[in-house]
C-alpha cells in the first residue's frame, strides 16, 4: 500500500461530495422521526373544535366547556358586570390589553370579547396553570375586600375582573387568555377557530 | 469449482418448481386488477360499502376526513353522502352495532373490515361477493362457493340477483359453420336464475369497485409509500456515484 | 482551529483513552486486504441493528402494549401518526434483511474457515448473538398481537411442554393458563429492554474477540505471519480509511435492495409480514395455516420432519446446537473452501442450497410430500456435521499460498 503520487485534491473533492449527498440523505432520513412527533390525527379529531350552545347560559352565569383539554369558561354578562369594567383601570396591571398575545384581535377591547354579553376566556391561571373559581357576586370577600366579580385562582391567590384582565398584587402577570373563537349563530360559540384563520 | 457450484445450483433450480407445485391450491380464484390511482372507482366503492356494508361492519381504524382527502371528497358532500348523522369529520368509521347482538343474530359477530383486504387478499374479496347462491338450508337462504356455510346474509342480492350453484349450459366455444355459441352442460357452476337491478357485468364492476375501495382502505399510504419509493431510489442512485469512485480513489493505494 | 482542536483531543485522551481506542480499532487496526462480497454482511448486519434500535424505539413512543390495545395501535401508527408507516416498516422489513445479512455473514464463515482456531470464541458470541436475534424477532412479532402473533406464540412456547416440569414451564413462560396479554406485556418488556442490551452487549464482545485476533479472509491464509520492518502485516491494510470507504460502497447498495423492498413489497408476499397478522389475535379461532416468519423456517422445517413431538424439539434443539461446536467439528488442516478437497466444496454448496430449501419449507404447508423432503433435507443438514470431522481422514487438500491471492 503507497500513498505516493496521491491526488489531494481528488480526494477531497470525493471526500467532500458523499458527504455532502450523505448529510442531505441524513437529513431526509430525519424527517420521519421528528415529523412523527407532531400531534397524530387522534390528537388533531380531539383537538378539534368546540361547539358550545350558549342559548340556555342564564345571565351571570358562567359554564365550562372544554377545547384541547384546557376549561373554557362562558359568562353571559349582566349589563351591570359590563359598566363596572370600566372603573378597574387603576387596580389592574394591563387594563388596556399592552399583551398582544393574550387574545385575537377581535377580543382586544374593553370587554375582551366579539360581543360584550358574552365572554369566552380559558379557564387557565396565566400564573402557573390552576383552574381560577367564578365569584359574580359584588361583595367584600376575604381576598379582596373591594372585590367587583371575577375570578380568584385558589393556588396563589391572584384575582381577575369578568374581562379576565389580571390585578395588581397577584402573581400572575397577564390577563387570561381569550381563545380563538367565532359565533356560528346568535346561540352556538366555536371554540378553536375564527374567520381569520378558518 | 465454478463447475460444480453451477451444476448444484442449476440441478436445486429445477428442483423448486416441483416442490411449489405439491403444496396444493384450492378453488380457483378471479383475478382483482386492483386500481388505486381509479379515483372515481375508489368513490363508488365507498358509496356501496357505505349503503350495504357499514349496517354491520365497521372500519374502525380508519378516519372520515382521511378517506375524504385521498378519495378527493370535499367535505360537505363527505358528510351528507358517506357518513351517520352523528359521526364528526375526524371520527374513525365505527357502527353503532351491539355485539352481543350481532353474534346471536349472524352466528358470529361480522368483523370490522378495515383490514380484511390484507388477510383475504382481492382476489378472494372479488370472487367472494360474486359467489353466492342459494341454498334454501342455510338460516340466510345463502350459501358461498369460496366461504363455505358462511354466516353472511347475501346483502347485494337486490343489485345481482338470484344464483345458483350447480348444472347450468355454459358457452364452450364456437360452432364454426353458424357462428353461433356451443353450449355446453358443466357442473359446478354459478348462473344468475333471476335477474336482479344491475346486470352480470354492472353487477361485476360494483363489486370492482368495492373491492377497490377496500384494498385502498387495508393500506391508505400504499400509493405515496411507492411514488416516494421512487425518489429514494432515485436519490440512493445519486449517493452511489461520489462513493464509488471516494473508494475506488483511496483503493488505488491499494497494490 | 486544528491547534485547539489538538489540545481538545489531550485534554480528553489524558482522562478517556479516545485517541488510543480509535487507533486501535478503526486506522490501525490491519485488515487482510482481499476481503471480497462476502465480507459486508457484518457491517450490514450492524446497520440493521442500528435501524431496528432506532424505529423499535420510535415504534416504542406510540404503540400500547396491552392485549385489548396492541393491534388497533399499530394500526394507528399506520395511519395516524405522520410517517408512522414508514418507520413500522422500517422496522418490519429491517428484520428480514437483519437476518438476510446474519446468515450471509455466517455463510462466510463457513466458507473461510472464520470460526477456526484462534476465532473459535467470535463464532461462539456470534451463535449466541443469533440466538438472543431469534427471540427478539420471535418475541418482537408477538407484539401486534395479530393471529399468527398469538398462535406462533402458541404453537412454540407449547415446544417447552416436552421438557422436564413442562406445563408449569410454559404455564410460568405465558404468565397465563394460556397466551393472553400477561405474555404480550413480558415480551414487550423483554423485546425494547432487555434482549437488545444482551445483543448489543455481545456485539462489542464479538468485535473485541475479532481485534484481538484480527480478520481472516477468503484464503484462510494468517496474515500475521508476514510483516514488514514496522511490525505491519504485509498484506494488512488499516481498516480506516480503506474499508470505511470499501463498506459504504455495500451499504448504498444493501440499502437499495432494502428500499425497494420496502417501499414496493413491504408485505413480502406475506412472507415478511403474514397475511394472517392483519387479524386482531382470536383465541378461539386457529388460522388454516400457521407458519413462521420465513428466518425461522429451517429450524421449524427439521421440527416437523420428525413425526415425534420430543423427538422434533430435540432435533430442533440439536440443529441450532451443533452450530456452536462447529470450530471443533471441522478438524480440516486447512480453513478456506478454496483449499479443501472437491468433496468438502461440493457439501458446503449443497449444505448452502439444502439450508435454503429448509428455510422455505418451514413456510409451507405440511403436506405429505413436504414433509418427505423436508426429512432429507434434514438428513442432509445433519450429515454435513458428521462428515466434518470424518473428511480429512480421507481427503487431500490443495497447497495454502504464504500470501492473500487476489486482491480486492
Amino acid at each position: 500500500m503507497s500513498q505516493d503520487g496521491v491526488n489531494k485534491a481528488r480526494r477531497t473533492l470525493l471526500v467532500g461530495a458523499t458527504a455532502g449527498v450523505g448529510a442531505v440523505g441524513a437529513g431526509f432520513l430525519a424527517v420521519p422521526f421528528v415529523k412523527s412527533w407532531m400531534p397524530s390525527e387522534k390528537a388533531k379529531a380531539a383537538g378539534a373544535p368546540a361547539k358550545i350552545d350558549v342559548s340556555k347560559v342564564e345571565a351571570g352565569a358562567m359554564i365550562t366547556a372544554e377545547w384541547r383539554g384546557k376549561p373554557v369558561y362562558v359568562v353571559r354578562r349582566t349589563q351591570a358586570m359590563l359598566e363596572e369594567l370600566g372603573n378597574l383601570a387603576d387596580r389592574l396591571k394591563d387594563p388596556a390589553n399592552g399583551n398582544k398575545a393574550q387574545q385575537p384581535g377581535y377580543a382586544d377591547n374593553e370587554f375582551r370579547s366579539r360581543k360584550p354579553e358574552i365572554m369566552v376566556v380559558l379557564g387557565v391561571c396565566t400564573h402557573l396553570g390552576c383552574a381560577p373559581k367564578y365569584f359574580p357576586e359584588v361583595k367584600p370577600e376575604q381576598f379582596d375586600p373591594n372585590w367587583k366579580g371575577g375570578w380568584f385562582c385558589p393556588c396563589h391567590g391572584s384575582r381577575f375582573d369578568l374581562s379576565g384582565r389580571v390585578f395588581q398584587g397577584s402573581p400572575a402577570s397577564d390577563n387570561l387568555v381569550i381563545p380563538p373563537y367565532m359565533f356560528e349563530d346568535d346561540n352556538v360559540v366555536v371554540v378553536g377557530v375564527d374567520e381569520e384563520t378558518a | 469449482m465454478k463447475l460444480g457450484m453451477k451444476k448444484i445450483f442449476a440441478l436445486v433450480a429445477a428442483f423448486v418448481p416441483a416442490v411449489a407445485l405439491a403444496a396444493g391450491g384450492n378453488v380457483h380464484l378471479d383475478e382483482h386488477r386492483t386500481d388505486l390511482h381509479d379515483t372515481a372507482s375508489l368513490q363508488r366503492g365507498a358509496q356501496t360499502f357505505t349503503n350495504y356494508c357499514m349496517g354491520c361492519h365497521s372500519m374502525e381504524h380508519a378516519r372520515y376526513n382521511r378517506v375524504a382527502k385521498d378519495l378527493g371528497i370535499p367535505e360537505d358532500l363527505m358528510m351528507e353522502n358517506l357518513m351517520f348523522a352523528d359521526k364528526k369529520f375526524g371520527d374513525r368509521m365505527t357502527i353503532a352495532m351491539d355485539q352481543v347482538d350481532s353474534k346471536r343474530w349472524f352466528g358470529a359477530t361480522p368483523p370490522d373490515l378495515t383490514l380484511v383486504a390484507r388477510v383475504r387478499r382481492p382476489d378472494w374479496l372479488y370472487t367472494y361477493l360474486r359467489s353466492f347462491y342459494e341454498d334454501t338450508s342455510r338460516p340466510w337462504g345463502v350459501n358461498n362457493v369460496v366461504f363455505k356455510d358462511v354466516g353472511m346474509p347475501h346483502v347485494l342480492a337486490e343489485l345481482q340477483g338470484k344464483q345458483v350453484y350447480g348444472t347450468a349450459l355454459v358457452e364452450d366455444g364456437f360452432d364454426t359453420l353458424t357462428g353461433q355459441p356451443i353450449l355446453v352442460e358443466k357442473e359446478h357452476v354459478l348462473s344468475i336464475a333471476e335477474e336482479g337491478t344491475l346486470s352480470e357485468a354492472e353487477y361485476d364492476k360494483l363489486v370492482y369497485d368495492l373491492v377497490n375501495f377496500m384494498v385502498y382502505m387495508a393500506e391508505p399510504i400504499a400509493v405515496e409509500r411507492e411514488r416516494l419509493g421512487w425518489w429514494v431510489l432515485l436519490f440512493l442512485a445519486i449517493f452511489f456515484v461520489p462513493v464509488y469512485f471516494l473508494n475506488k480513489e483511496f483503493w488505488r493505494d491499494i497494490k | 482551529m486544528s491547534q485547539n482542536t489538538n489540545k481538545i483531543m489531550a485534554w480528553i485522551d489524558d482522562r478517556l483513552p479516545v485517541t488510543q481506542t480509535y487507533e486501535k480499532h478503526m486506522s490501525k487496526y490491519y485488515a487482510p486486504k482481499n476481503f471480497n462480497f462476502w465480507y459486508f454482511f457484518g457491517v450490514l448486519s450492524m446497520l440493521m441493528l442500528v435501524n431496528q434500535i432506532l424505529t423499535g424505539i420510535w415504534l416504542t413512543m406510540q404503540f400500547t402494549p396491552s392485549a385489548e390495545a396492541a393491534f388497533a395501535s399499530v394500526e394507528y401508527i399506520m395511519r395516524d401518526v405522520e410517517w408512522g408507516w414508514l418507520i413500522r416498516y422500517m422496522h418490519s422489513t429491517g428484520a428480514t434483511f437483519f437476518f438476510v445479512a446474519v446468515y450471509l455473514h455466517m455463510m462466510r464463515a463457513v466458507l473461510y474457515g472464520s470460526y477456526q482456531k484462534p476465532r473459535e470464541l467470535i463464532w461462539i458470541f456470534g451463535m449466541l448473538i443469533y440466538l438472543a436475534l431469534m427471540a427478539e424477532a420471535f418475541m418482537g412479532y408477538v407484539l401486534p398481537w395479530g393471529q399468527m402473533s398469538y398462535w406462533g406464540a402458541q404453537v412454540i412456547i407449547s415446544l417447552f411442554s416436552v421438557m422436564p416440569y413442562g406445563d408449569l414451564l410454559t404455564e410460568w413462560i405465558r404468565g397465563d393458563f394460556l397466551i393472553s396479554g400477561a405474555t404480550l406485556n413480558r415480551f414487550f418488556a423483554l423485546h425494547v429492554v432487555a434482549v437488545p442490551l444482551v445483543i448489543v452487549a455481545l456485539v462489542v464482545m464479538h468485535l473485541l474477540a475479532l481485534h484481538e485476533v484480527g480478520s481472516n479472509n477468503p484464503d484462510g491464509v494468517d496474515i500475521k505471519k508476514h510483516k514488514d520492518e514496522n511490525g505491519k502485516p504485509l498484506d494488512g491494510i488499516p481498516f480506516h480509511p480503506y474499508y470505511t470507504v470499501h463498506d459504504l460502497v455495500g451499504i448504498v447498495v444493501f440499502l437499495m435492495v432494502f428500499c425497494t423492498v420496502l417501499f414496493f413489497f413491504p408485505e413480502g408476499n406475506g412472507f415478511m409480514l403474514e397475511y394472517a397478522n392483519f387479524e386482531p389475535a382470536n383465541g378461539l379461532k386457529t388460522p388454516e395455516h400457521i407458519a413462521p416468519v420465513w428466518y425461522f423456517g429451517a429450524f421449524y422445517a427439521i421440527l416437523r420432519a420428525v413425526p415425534d413431538k420430543l423427538l422434533g424439539v430435540i432435533a430442533m434443539g440439536a440443529a441450532i446446537a451443533v452450530l456452536f461446536v462447529l470450530p471443533w467439528l471441522d478438524r480440516s488442516p486447512v480453513r478456506s473452501w478454496r483449499y479443501k478437497g472437491l468433496l468438502s466444496r461440493i457439501y458446503i454448496v449443497i449444505f448452502g442450497f439444502n439450508f435454503v430449501l429448509l428455510t422455505w419449507l418451514g413456510t409451507q404447508p405440511a403436506t405429505e410430500t413436504l414433509t418427505l423432503i423436508a426429512q432429507i433435507a434434514s438428513v442432509i443438514y445433519f450429515g454435513w456435521f458428521v462428515f466434518l470431522p470424518l473428511a480429512p481422514m480421507f481427503e487431500k487438500t490443495k497447497p495454502v499460498p504464504e500470501r492473500v491471492t487476489g486482491g480486492h
